[in-house]
């Protein structure tokens, strides 16, 4: 059934009130809804937490009348988990998709502290799935399958004396988002006396923690008496079972015991007959409004203000979805604008730097290609200084060379005048 | 869906999903209880419907309407449209709440007095656009609210274009209109004034009239397919008598003991619910006991769901290329947004590579470039050391000739010296010598 034919509500404010004359037919108009509805089938998710071994599996196949298949879960599992099956249920002409979700290993690790967690988050994921198709361009919303959760029931172990700090924190942190409705497991282990005080022990600790179970609805006659009165016998207290025991000359759903016979139907024994009532052939359609209207309504309202939308501006003028949206575009593309200016910068940046990097490795270069040539040219002073000392000192010697040659010759021509004048001076 | 459908979902992260399974069901349940529940709680809430009426003035629509809810909508204090011809086409409405069974109403006609009337009708939908179009905004702003809590639904639901009875065809008008309105609106025609026709003259100008609907391919509302083998007969009916001629009466007459209503001529009463006489009946059947419903359905799912997909698509894309966006419309606007930002920083990243790339090559082109000049001035001072040791060796071997000859030829004068002394000594005695 679509979900949104739910939230629409006649406003009839300026109407005129008429009257007819007559038979017009529209009175057919609700058996117009239901025949879309029958057509189309029902669907309904219930989810189911408490311990390992605490009976959730039997009461489904009690309430339902039939054997899901079920695994028997070992007490060592290390986180929580959940497990979903969907059925196809059909009763007379009513079509029914019935998923069941289990909770795997609930309360069974040393550390229970974030026992809940996997819970919460199942939850928010199928709200947060049926918000996504919800804002899909192009959406299907009337053939979609709804899989957020419309009922939450939380088995408490049969103590007798009052709720576990695990059940008091998980069903605090579920209460707005599922509706939750408390059951007392195994009620065949409590006597009627212990029951009763057990049933107020445990509302009373609800209340004062603040926790909101699911509460039956007033508004509508037809069914406000007895809704009234199964309020006031929350939390029921079930014994499921699947197996047949003859009793009298019919076969019921009972466990046998040495002393007796629980029968499961029997409203003495067990308040199994007022939960199924309740949850099922008079309040189902209400818990799948109220999943709609309230819980979905509200994971809807924070998870799209967080995500930047509101409905007024900063002047509290109203924004339409076009305006939101085109604003969170326009912001969108500057901000894109912008990281591409960004990494522009930072490239100019570094170009810069590595030219003036390499400006300076080439400014060093060139100072010592002048040390260099510097040095080059005092070696070549000095070498031609050692050389015209060298041509100096040739010329000077060959000058004295020169000079000694000359005397030499000087001298031997004068001794050749001598000794011609010797011999000439001889024969004196 | 049907039995042993399989329905395969998403495995999250903590769960796992069996297969569904068809489960027979032992015993009594309950659920079977859950159409009664739908129908009390629709019973509360109570039901709303919008209903507009166009047509030329005079065409008999005011007391057809008046007609099928049986009460006086139009009246002399609330005149119906064509009582209210303005100068241009206006678009208004009047709201009624009624009862009946328990069943509450609230019913909203809209009325387009001065449809048609003008000399010039050129665009004499435009109004009905906008209003249509107006509701649509209206609705899909009360939708997309942050906080949303009433959403009244104000959406037309259902047109009834009357038809003049010329017995001829189809208008000009009425093609154009039904042609700009079709994708917006549920379109029932209806043949007016139906008793100024004989039965084989309606027949002709029905056939005339579906023929030229088929030619000009407009969409008029078509009846949902059942499974029920009753139910598609009487469709199959109502199909074969479209589009439904119809006559209205504000009269009450009394034929043959029984009081109808009707009109009364010279020559006899056309009843208006006598089905030999016109297709009154059928009409009110099917628009308020059989498909009120389903054209409420219609409208939700198609129209407006068209009108809420193309005014997103034109938000997100404003400006894209339209052939571009027609793959993308399975995303919500924003889902929309995150990949665009994922493409750009993917093409950014890609950029970046490329202006990495550049920017490397050319540093190592300049780095080399050094390099070069590097190595070409130390090769030019190892050359020129080299030279400068090579004359330098030079210069030390010409000193070294030099000084060998210096010191070789000093060598000799002191030789030559000596002989010189030892010559002038022995000459000195032999002067000596030679005195005596």
């Amino acid at each position: 059934m679509s979900s949104s034919d739910v939230a629409r509500q006649p406003v009839s404010d300026g109407a005129r009130n008429l009257s007819l004359s007559g038979h017009v037919g529209f009175d057919s108009l609700p058996d117009q809804l239901v025949n879309k509805s029958t057509c189309q089938g029902f669907c309904f998710n219930i989810l189911c937490i408490g311990e390992t071994g605490i009976g959730k599996s039997t009461l489904m196949d009690t309430l339902f009348n039939t054997n899901f298949e079920n695994f028997e879960a070992s007490h060592f599992e290390p986180q929580v988990k959940l497990r979903a099956q969907t059925y196809d249920l059909q009763e007379s002409n009513v079509r029914l998709r019935l998923t069941v979700v289990n909770t795997v290993g609930f309360g069974d690790q040393m550390n229970k502290q974030e026992s809940y967690q996997p819970v919460v988050d199942y939850i928010d994921r199928q709200f947060e799935s049926y918000l996504q198709e919800e804002l899909k361009i192009k959406r299907s919303l009337h053939s979609y399958h709804d899989s957020r959760v419309h009922a939450c029931l939380y088995f408490i172990s049969p103590t007798g004396h009052s709720l576990k700090s695990l059940d008091l924190v998980t069903m605090k942190k579920l209460d707005s988002k599922v509706n939750i409705i408390p059951v007392i497991a195994k009620a065949d282990t409590i006597s009627k006396s212990e029951l009763h005080k057990f049933k107020i022990k445990i509302m009373s600790e609800l209340v004062s923690n603040g926790v909101q179970i699911y509460q039956f609805p007033l508004d509508d006659e037809t069914v406000a008496k007895v809704n009234t009165a199964m309020n006031g016998l929350l939390p029921f207290a079930v014994v499921g079972s699947t197996e047949e025991v003859s009793v009298g000359n019919k076969m019921v759903k009972a466990r046998q015991y040495p002393w007796g016979v629980v029968q499961v139907e029997n409203e003495n024994h067990c308040d199994f007959v007022k939960l199924r009532e309740m949850l099922i052939c008079v309040n189902m359609e209400d818990l799948r409004e109220q999943t709609h209207t309230r819980h979905y309504e509200l994971y809807r309202r924070c998870k799209l203000e967080e995500m930047g939308f509101k409905d007024t501006d900063p002047e509290s003028k109203p924004v339409s979805l076009q305006e939101t949206y085109e604003a969170k575009r326009q912001e969108f593309l500057v901000e894109l604008q912008k990281r591409e200016e960004e990494m522009r910068q930072m490239f100019v940046q570094r170009v810069k730097e590595k030219e003036s990097e390499l400006k300076d490795a080439e400014r060093e270069l060139q100072s010592r290609f002048e040390q260099l040539k510097r040095l080059h040219a005092d070696e070549k002073a000095a070498l031609e200084e050692k050389r015209r000392l060298l041509e100096d000192d040739q010329s000077s010697f060959g000058k004295r060379r020169a000079a000694a040659q000359l005397l030499q010759a000087q001298n031997l021509t004068a001794n050749g005048k001598k000794d011609k004048d010797r011999k000439n001076s001889g024969f004196l | 869906m049907s039995y042993g459908e399989r329905f395969v979902s998403e495995a999250d992260r903590n769960s796992s999903i069996m297969g569904e399974q068809q489960k027979n069901l032992e015993g009594y349940v309950g659920f079977a209880n859950l159409p009664n529940q739908v129908y009390r709680k629709s019973v509360k809430r109570g039901f709303e419907f919008t209903l507009m009426v166009v047509g030329e003035s005079g065409l008999g629509k005011s007391t057809l309407i008046n007609s099928l809810f049986l009460t006086d909508l139009y009246s002399p204090e609330y005149p119906g449209p064509s009582h209210r011809i303005k100068k241009t086409v206006q678009v208004e409405q009047s709201k009624v709440l009624v009862k009946e069974g328990g069943v509450q109403l609230l019913l909203t006609i809209v009325d387009t007095p001065g449809f048609g009337d003008a000399v010039d009708n050129s665009n004499c939908w435009q109004p009905v656009i906008d209003h249509i179009d107006s509701k649509f905004e209206d609705y899909l702003n009360s939708e997309s609210r942050v906080n949303r809590r009433q959403m009244p639904d104000n959406r037309v639901h259902c047109c009834l274009y009357f038809i003049a009875p010329s017995g001829h065809g189809l208008k000009p008008l009425d093609i154009e209109f039904m042609k700009r309105l079709h994708e917006k609106v549920n379109i029932i025609p209806l043949i007016a004034k139906a008793d100024t026709m004989t039965p084989e003259e309606c027949q002709q100008f029905k056939k005339q009239i579906m023929r030229e609907i088929q030619e000009h391919k407009i969409k008029i509302y078509e009846f949902p397919e059942t499974d029920d083998e009753e139910e598609m007969k009487l469709v199959k009916k109502i199909k074969d008598r479209l589009p439904l001629a119809v006559v209205g009466s504000n009269t009450i007459i009394e034929v043959n003991g029984k009081r109808v209503r009707g009109r009364q001529y010279p020559w006899g009463v056309a009843e208006v619910e006598n089905g030999d006489h016109c297709d009154f009946t059928i009409l009110r059947n099917m628009l308020i006991r059989t498909h009120m419903q389903d054209l409420k359905d219609v409208t939700n799912n198609v129209h407006y769901e068209n009108y809420r997909s193309r005014k997103l698509a034109a938000v997100t894309y404003n400006g894209v290329d339209n052939n571009k966006s027609k793959g993308q419309l399975t995303k919500s606007p924003l889902a929309q947004m995150e990949e665009e930002r994922r493409e750009h920083v993917s093409k950014m990243k890609k950029m970046e590579m490329e202006m990495e790339q550049v920017f490397e090559m050319k540093v190592k082109e300049k780095i080399q470039k050094l390099k070069d000049s590097e190595a070409e001035l130390q090769r030019r001072h190892e050359q020129m050391k080299r030279n400068l040791e090579a004359q330098h060796r030079e210069l030390e071997e010409k000193r070294r000739q030099h000084e060998d000859e210096k010191s070789h030829w000093e060598a000799q004068q002191r030789v030559l010296d000596q002989q010189k002394l030892e010559a002038s000594k022995t000459l000195e005695k032999n002067k000596k010598k030679k005195i005596f």
